[in-house]
């Protein structure tokens, strides 16, 4: 997805005299070569991220459009309040593109470690279009149509990945069809390939997304019988609010899944924190199992 | 020395800030920034009502969001709000709060009020306006001596001077009312970054025109206008 979102961003930069790139030495070297081609467009401030979007606030008040990128825990949580006045207050937009967010970072320990920035984006007024892709290819269309426009968006990138792509899944993409009224599990992002391998033989529907923001809530009372599943790579229950006011008139139980809000000072791979979360096969198969058969004691 | 320009707008001012009566505890704030803005708006800026979406426009922006009276008095004065909004401040219908809003008011560049966030702003704006070949407007933000005290600030100054960003000009006004102090002046911390730096009698319009149009490219400027304590 990296590679993906850095070739895209250095097409974009040759083709569109509008749009620049803020960096904060992350990916710096890679974006080298459209730096020389650009100097006045790709800018590298160096270790500075609230200067980094700040800038990308100068440079959108003037008509530009900004592709702001690092890692998830220093574009996001580090600059919250830039995000929230220096873009969102002002009035202006920008696309931000993160990598290494929740547990792609296992190694480095929490520092590298970002959950919570989904729910950060739901926490300001500004409309923000958040773009979880699950594969490579769904990278290149997301930040092209991004670029295109002036709106925020956030497009959170990981080293997480489905073995399909579906770059129309905008809206919910039914992937397996259940019943009549059967519960409806939504699949955000990288969490398709486990969410499949997790409820195959049961009869349910599942749903894909790669975009959690705006909600497809037309899609959701479409789709959902009485009994909804979320399964987020990022905090659980970050989605609860909005399903919860979509189905607000319809009788309804919701299991929201996700990263748990405890440090767990573990190290490991992406796959134990996966487990650890519960967010593998397994530990899907397990809550969805235990949600379901709960509703008919 | 203090030289007091006799112009139109400099004989209104202190009638249309005597109209804002609703900002009391900013008072201090709004009057230390009375002299720099006159300059400004008098002499320096190329920014008029009808221009106020011309790229080509200096940009002007009021870091220190705090105490606007005096920027909406100036703002008043040279036409770019009307005289009667200033009978409200941060009245129910209101467009001119406590903090300025870029949305809500003609000529405003950015809305402001927390500190620490226009000298970031302003250096994406030059960089912005460079990058679309608009190499005349000048970039002006104005801060607060304490307002530096936000490590934000320091990420800017810092990077501007590293990379010569000749189009962006600095003012802090110097009222002494930062906690701690700065050691060796304010001026120090920008010129050791690369930029130039004049500190002038924040009274002495002739002073205040003189360091305001001072720039020396390819470096970016500083001019600190020190006023008395506000105690």
């Amino acid at each position: 997805m990296r590679t993906a979102f850095i070739d895209t961003t250095a097409a974009l930069l040759d083709e569109d005299p509008r749009t620049a790139l803020v960096l904060a030495d992350i990916s710096a070297s890679q974006f080298a070569p459209a730096g020389r081609r650009h100097p006045d467009r790709v800018l590298n401030v160096g270790i500075r991220e609230q200067l980094m979007i700040g800038m990308a606030g100068g440079l959108a008040l003037t008509g530009l459009r900004p592709i702001v990128h690092s890692y998830a825990t220093f574009l996001v949580d580090r600059t919250y309040e830039q995000i929230k006045l220096d873009l969102d207050h002002q009035g202006v937009g920008a696309v931000l593109v993160s990598i290494g967010a929740s547990y792609d970072g296992s190694r480095e320990g929490r520092t590298h470690q970002s959950p919570a920035d989904v729910a950060l984006f739901d926490s300001l007024g500004g409309g923000w279009t958040v773009r979880v892709p699950g594969h490579p290819d769904e990278v290149t269309p997301l930040l092209r149509a991004a670029a295109a426009t002036d709106d925020p968006v956030y497009l959170r990138l990981s080293e997480q990945r489905n073995t399909h792509g579906y770059p129309d899944a905008d809206r919910l993409r039914v992937l397996r069809q259940g019943g009549t009224g059967a519960p409806l599990v939504v699949a955000v992002g990288p969490m398709l390939d486990p969410t499949m391998a997790a409820t195959e033989g049961m009869d349910v529907t599942v749903a894909y997304t790669h975009t959690p923001r705006p909600f497809d809530t037309a899609g959701l009372r479409a789709f959902a019988g009485t009994e909804v599943v979320l399964v987020e790579p990022y905090l659980a229950g970050t989605s609860s609010a909005v399903v919860s006011r979509a189905l607000a008139d319809v009788p309804h139980r919701l299991l929201a899944l996700g990263v748990g809000q405890t440090d767990l000072r573990r190290y490991g791979d992406p796959a134990d924190h996966a487990r650890w979360h519960g967010l593998d096969a397994d530990g899907l198969r397990r809550s969805i199992s235990a949600f379901l058969k709960s509703a008919h004691r | 020395m203090t030289s007091t320009l006799t112009t139109d707008t400099g004989s209104r001012l202190p009638q249309l800030i005597r109209r804002l009566t609703g900002d009391e505890k900013h008072g201090p704030s709004a009057h230390s920034t009375i002299d720099v803005l006159q300059v400004l708006y008098d002499r320096v800026l190329r920014v008029t009502p009808d221009t106020v979406d011309d790229p080509e426009r200096d940009r002007f922006l009021l870091s220190k969001g705090h105490g606007p009276a005096a920027y909406y008095a100036v703002l008043a004065a040279h036409g770019f709000i009307p005289d009667a909004w200033l009978d409200d401040l941060a009245g129910p219908d209101s467009r001119l709060g406590h903090h300025p809003d870029r949305l809500l008011v003609p000529g405003v560049e950015i809305g402001s009020g927390s500190l620490g966030h226009g000298l970031g702003l302003a250096v994406g704006t030059a960089l912005g306006l460079r990058a679309q070949g608009l190499l005349k407007p000048r970039v002006y933000v104005l801060l607060g001596d304490a307002e530096l005290d936000e490590g934000s600030n320091h990420e800017a100054i810092a990077y501007a001077g590293a990379t010569g960003l000749e189009s962006l000009t600095a003012i802090v006004i110097d009222n002494s009312s930062t906690t701690h102090g700065w050691a060796g002046g304010i001026a120090s911390r920008f010129t050791v970054n690369g930029w130039t730096a004049d500190t002038v009698d924040g009274r002495d319009h002739t002073a205040l025109y003189t360091a305001l149009t001072g720039q020396r490219p390819p470096r970016p400027h500083l001019v600190v206008a020190r006023i008395d304590s506000k105690g």
